[in-house]
């Protein structure tokens, strides 16, 4: 694109007239968020290290002129290729040379060069010069900086002290809190924050308007105790240890990894501290005479995906399991996308491709084959394996829901001893068969250096990682849970803490959640009550005309959010509020309805899984947790509802609108045969249509039907009901759908006209919204 | 007639409802536009490449993959090599080969027995290129092609090798080419996707699709891949349950309409208004979907050009034909895979069926492309995700040999949208296993196709976790030479 910079800078500076007119004294025209002070972390390096760093920045191969804007050392120096001259001069922008390269009109002086692709725009321009002229200070990266317990900002508003900190944000924007929303909708919301499911009618009776006995505090107090619970957190972490049912690649065959999604669930449920949650899963073999328990949780390292392809070259595929591995420690715990280093220094964060590959060597001496024979040999789990024998499941791996005699195997880790161990070499562009320097283990520096006194294998990695110093770890976790329950993690890259990623919103908040929780035994069900007791989470979600102009994305929290369910949550809540919903915890993962041919579609023709045989009966109504992943074809609805398709390790999921969402609410058979089932237990129930219509909104909507809502459902039921009326056989065929059994008396009209009213309450944009 | 009641017959609330919506939704637009976010990364310059799309002029609108699955020989194909036959069982020279990296399959064979086609190659058209005996319709367009021979890629196994090709790297869960296009340039069709995806499966050895190949990566769910399928919905879930009319249809959602209004009313978000244009949306393709996908209305010399095979769903002749259905009806990329190409033994019966299947739909859908006017403006795209080797894998015998996965010399070819016509780039050495002349590698294919599309490769970014992607990852270069 070329654009002069004359038009360019004319065009921002009528955006800033724009601004100074329509905005309110809450923003300076620069868009400070606090006073004049311009801040290193905040505000410069965020431009340095998207527009300046891939070249200036910590990768010492693709550095240009040997300039290094990254670290105050090399700024400040003098210009190796212009003697005299120096990068950045403490409050001189004129005699900083890179005010003058910025603001050049010379394109070959012009930096970032217009070729890259990028540009500065005039308002970081600004910034920049700023910054220089208040003394060009720099600050070590944020999320580095070890974890402190910032003071409580002083406010009058609020139940904890979660809300001092957001209330002091949004005053600053000129937002005032919303009022506390109404007994239902709080009920329905903390319902499907702690456990996934809607709140039963009893719930919701029981509880509306929180009386004596039943406070709010009960409510939450007793969901976290419900073993749904477990199900609801596991979740997040089965979309962080990419787990699924099946091994990938091409034939894509069955393995055995559900145990480990049981035991999650176990975990949760019995309030495992992080630390411990994390360590177990990092190296559970290794810690002293290890349990079966403890080696189980170390599939969260081997739910990779596994080629069964004839013919692969096996190191180059068990190289592939352990980066996949590094990098899922890094993302999924760390915070860091280190992917880059693989290759090369990393160009943005502090991290050289050698401490990649140190970091990498953690996870290079596991008894693991790149290649155990093809489709044709194909087990259900691969070397290193936990045989779980009857006493087993009967003693301490009781929580693993098994049914039949046979022993089950799983895929786990297990150390090489000895002679045995691999030496690890950086690989030159990250290939398997391009070994240079050996490496030993160790964490990257710039996080936090690795202890002399820790154990150089997966334990004293898991110790690094949950060492109180640790400046991440921490500070993911919280975040991850507030992305969980608020959208939207305080630090909105959830997987990118690094100098990319988005910089928190609320920084003090972060730590002091951070530090508290630590504080606190890194206690999860605790973190999880001090949010959702905080007013901020219990204000209503409406949103005012201020809202909209100040804070559209609600980043402030002056409202509770509106968010689609995960897609495994729509499936519960309609499974549960029609009635159908089977309450039994793990085992096997099921197949319940799918649109026909797609497994054959795609399949290779090999192995178990070339064509899709569906669950009967009671499967068929489990949570949306248990619906089998077959990796190359992953369960439709699930990924039309933006679930991840568990290829690699995901954080965080996109939230979506298409209308291939609309056509599964109204068309998927789970939906038309939960209101099928629903509109004929309640026929049965009552005798009029208007009560039934009564507990059928109860039901899925989780709150009173207004009286303007009445008379809309009203009129559709009996526009409905006159058609089928009119035309009887069509209540035959609209009520024939599902398995489950229908009374052949219950095939009325009337039954026909409440089933259609029943699939409009699912199509409510707030029956699937928490809000 | 019955659509227009339907139209007409909008429920005056929920008309009412929509454009008060619309209107809603542009403000809210506009005021996170005033704000510049510290937060979000987005600057208002941000992504004013992305504004500038298409880059230049394009010469293609459309683009309609053919995407050979399992990759079919170069040898038996269009990369004529008589020194082969001639040199039948010989061993295959150490200059040659040169020590370069083979699949675990034929690594450990202590013999590398050179084999040549089992088929007669002829040169056709005015280009004179060499086209095998098994590809007859193919060779009767061949002054429409543009052969490129020189083909070369960096995986050896199918599943990084079919991913390398469609999302720009080996593994990690990256965009396809498709939903790149999507992203980029949008949909020509408001009640179509801008990505379809096709499927369908030979006799010959099947190595398996994955949904992961038409996955949108990090972009947005729109852009993801929509798969057709043969079962009576051809797209999921569109069908209406049976006993409900279309009438019916609308009258629930004008139902629902009115019902999310009042939700509207008391939370203002424009979230609600977004779910119901979806739900207009969806209720539009499940008219617009049928229309399109139905092959019954076609001439009786339009199945004679494709092959009767094109009525019967699932194939690749049927797919052919819906695809330029779907691609003259504004579907910005339609992704064809054909599975069976992986003949690691039995090669040149495998073959035989295999080009049975394909050879007459191919070059139909160039021909009809043509005579709709449609070619100049639509890509078509020929190949698989590798070659094979000129060495027998398994016993050989002149007609029955088996060839194992080769990745450094294979041959495609493109038709329309703005290529060369009747051209054969590139060249490999008389042994057919390296090339001499004019490599093209994944990532110039796929520079190259985007800039027919009007699309700078180097543009085309997306920001994820720290850092800008591209299709072509930080390589590519556009191929000049093969653009018209």
């Amino acid at each position: 694109m070329t654009i002069s910079k004359n038009s360019f800078l004319t065009f921002s500076s009528f955006l800033l007239l724009l601004l100074g007119a329509c905005r309110n004294e809450s923003s300076a025209p620069i868009g400070l968020a606090d006073g004049d002070q311009i801040s290193y972390n905040f505000h410069i390096r965020p431009i340095l290290s998207d527009k300046c760093f891939a070249c200036h920045g910590p990768d010492a191969n693709k550095r240009e002129a040997d300039l290094r804007l990254d670290t105050e050392e090399g700024a400040f120096a003098a210009l190796k290729e212009s003697p005299g001259k120096f990068a950045l001069v403490s409050g001189r922008p004129n005699e900083s040379e890179v005010y003058h390269r910025i603001t050049s009109e010379d394109p070959g002086e012009l930096m970032p060069p217009p070729e890259s692709n990028l540009s500065l725009t005039a308002q970081e321009i600004e910034l920049i010069k700023r910054w220089i002229e208040q003394g060009a200070k720099y600050e070590p990266h944020w999320a580095f900086m070890k974890i402190e317990k910032p003071s409580l900002p002083e406010t009058d508003w609020g139940t904890n002290e979660i809300d001092r900190f957001i209330f002091s944000k949004m005053s600053q924007k000129g937002l005032e809190p919303n009022k506390e929303a109404d007994s239902y909708s709080l009920i329905k919301r903390a319902c499907l924050d702690l456990t996934g499911l809607p709140p039963s009618p009893e719930i919701l009776e029981a509880y509306a308007g929180f009386p004596e006995g039943h406070s709010y505090e009960d409510l939450i107090d007793e969901l976290l105790n419900q073993p749904a619970y477990g199900e609801k957190m596991a979740i997040l972490w089965l979309d962080i240890s990419r787990y699924s049912d099946s091994y990938g690649y091409q034939d894509d065959n069955i393995r055995t990894q559900w145990p480990y999604r049981d035991w999650l669930i176990h975990a949760f449920n019995k309030n495992m501290p992080y630390d411990q949650f994390l360590t177990w899963q990092l190296a559970g073999d290794l810690l002293p005479n290890p349990t079966k328990e403890q080696i189980l949780a170390t599939a969260f390292n081997r739910n990779h995906k596994y080629t069964e392809e004839g013919g692969v070259i096996p190191e180059e595929y068990r190289i592939e399991y352990v980066l996949d591995k590094t990098n899922t420690f890094s993302k999924g715990i760390l915070g860091i996308t280190m992917e880059c280093a693989q290759c090369h220094d990393h160009k943005y964060d502090p991290i050289s491709q050698k401490e990649y590959y140190e970091l990498f060597a953690f996870f290079n001496n596991s008894k693991e084959k790149g290649f155990e024979g093809d489709v044709s040999q194909s087990k259900p789990a691969k070397s290193p394996i936990l045989w779980v024998e009857r006493e087993d499941l009967d003693g301490i791996l009781s929580f693993i829901n098994h049914q039949d005699t046979s022993r089950l195997s799983i895929s786990v880790m297990g150390e090489l001893e000895g002679e045995e161990k691999r030496t690890t070499f950086i690989l030159d562009r990250g290939v398997y068969d391009a070994p240079t320097i050996p490496v030993e283990v160790s964490t990257p520096k710039s996080i936090l250096e690795f202890p002399e006194n820790f154990e150089k294998n997966r334990l004293g990695l898991a110790k690094w990682a949950t060492e109180k110093e640790n400046p991440l770890t921490s500070r993911v976790f919280v975040n991850l849970v507030w992305q969980e329950i608020f959208g939207r993690g305080i630090v909105k890259s959830a997987g990118d803490f690094g100098m990319q990623g988005d910089l928190p919103t609320h920084p003090e908040l972060l730590n002091w959640l951070a530090a508290d929780f630590m504080e606190n035994g890194w206690d999860i069900k605790r973190l999880h009550k001090q949010i959702m007791l905080s007013s901020t989470y219990r204000q209503s979600a409406s949103l005012s005309k201020k809202h909209l102009e100040i804070d559209p994305d609600n980043y402030y929290l002056a409202r509770a959010p509106r968010l689609r369910l995960p897609a495994e949550n729509i499936q519960d809540l309609v499974l549960a509020s029609s009635g159908l919903l089977v309450r039994e915890i793990g085992g096997p993962s099921i197949k319940p309805y799918q649109p026909s041919g797609l497994w054959e579609a795609a399949t290779s023709g090999r192995g178990v899984l070339a064509t899709y045989v569906q669950d009967k009966g009671e499967k068929l109504y489990r949570r949306g947790i248990y619906n089998f992943i077959k990796l190359t074809v992953p369960p439709p609805k699930a990924i039309i509802f933006d679930s991840s398709n568990r290829d690699r390790c995901e954080i965080t999921r996109n939230r979506t609108n298409t209308p291939l969402q609309a056509l599964v609410m109204l068309n998927d058979p789970m939906v038309l045969e939960a209101s099928r089932v629903l509109s004929t237990k309640l026929s049965e129930k009552y005798k009029d249509h208007e009560s039934a219509i009564e507990e059928a909104f109860k039901r899925i909507v989780c709150r009173e039907m207004k009286s303007s809502e009445r008379s809309l459902i009203l009129d559709y039921y009996e526009s409905e009901l006159e058609e089928f009326q009119a035309n009887p056989e069509k209540s035959k065929q609209i009520l024939d759908v599902g398995e489950y059994p229908m009374n052949p008396e219950a095939i009325t009209p009337e039954n026909a006209a409440l089933m259609q009213v029943i699939v409009s309450l699912y199509n409510l944009e707030e029956t699937i919204t928490k809000s | 007639m019955e659509k227009e009641i339907l139209e007409n017959g909008l429920n005056h609330n929920r008309r009412k409802f929509l454009s008060r919506l619309s209107l809603g939704i542009g403000s809210a637009a506009l005021g996170s536009l005033l704000i510049p976010d510290l937060f979000t990364g987005k600057k208002e310059a941000e992504d004013s490449l992305m504004r500038a799309l298409p880059h230049f002029a394009p010469k293609a609108k459309r683009i309609i993959y053919l995407f050979q699955n399992g990759a079919p020989s170069q040898l038996e194909t269009f990369d004529y090599k008589p020194l082969l036959q001639k040199n039948f069982g010989e061993e295959l020279p150490e200059s040659i080969r040169m020590g370069q990296r083979l699949t675990g399959m034929t690594a450990g064979q202590k013999s590398f027995p050179l084999v040549g086609s089992y088929f007669e190659f002829n040169q056709y058209g005015q280009s004179r290129a060499w086209i095998s005996s098994l590809f007859p319709h193919l060779a009767s367009v061949v002054d429409d092609l543009c052969i490129v021979k020189s083909m070369h890629t960096e995986a050896i196994n199918h599943d990084p090798a079919l991913t390398f090709f469609q999302t720009g790297a080996q593994v990690g869960n990256r965009p396809s080419m498709g939903s790149w296009l999507s992203y980029g340039l949008g949909s020509e069709n408001e009640n179509l996707p801008a990505f379809c995806v096709l499927l369908s499966r030979g006799k010959g050895n099947g190595q398996g699709v994955y949904s992961k190949l038409w996955s949108n990566g990090f972009l947005d769910a729109k852009h993801q891949g929509v798969q057709f399928s043969n079962s009576e919905d051809p797209v999921l879930y569109l069908s209406d349950p049976h006993g409900m009319s279309r009438d019916q249809r609308r009258k629930m959602l004008d139902q629902i309409a009115a019902m999310n209004d009042l939700s509207y009313q008391e939370f203002n978000d424009p979230q609600i208004t977004a779910k119901v244009q979806q739900y207009e949306m969806a209720f539009r393709m499940q008219t617009a979907v049928p229309e399109i996908t139905d092959v019954t209305k076609e001439s009786d010399s339009i199945i004679k050009l494709y092959g009767p095979d094109c009525l019967v769903p699932g194939t690749y002749a049927a797919n052919c034909l819906l695809a330029r259905k779907l691609s003259e009806n504004g579907v910005r990329f339609v992704q064809l895979y054909h599975q069976g190409w992986d003949a690691h033994d039995n090669l040149p019966n495998q073959m035989i069926g295999q080009a049975k299947d394909v050879d007459q739909a191919s070059a139909a859908l160039i021909t009809d492309l043509k005579q709709r006017g449609l070619l100049d403006e639509t890509l078509v795209i020929w190949g698989g995700e590798f070659g094979r080797t000129n060495y027998c894998q398994g016993k050989i015998a002149p007609e029955n040999y088996g060839r194992d996965h080769h990745p450094r010399a294979f041959s495609i070819f493109m038709a329309g949208g703005g290529v060369k016509s009747g051209i054969v780039y590139g060249e490999t050495d008389d042994f057919g296993y390296n090339i001499v002349e004019n490599p093209v590698h994944v990532h110039d294919f796929q520079a190259t196709v985007l800039h027919l599309m009007g699309i700078d490769h180097e543009k085309l970014t997306y920001k994820h976790l720290g850092r800008r992607y591209r299709l072509t990852d930080v390589h590519g270069n556009v191929v000049k030479d093969l653009i018209a």
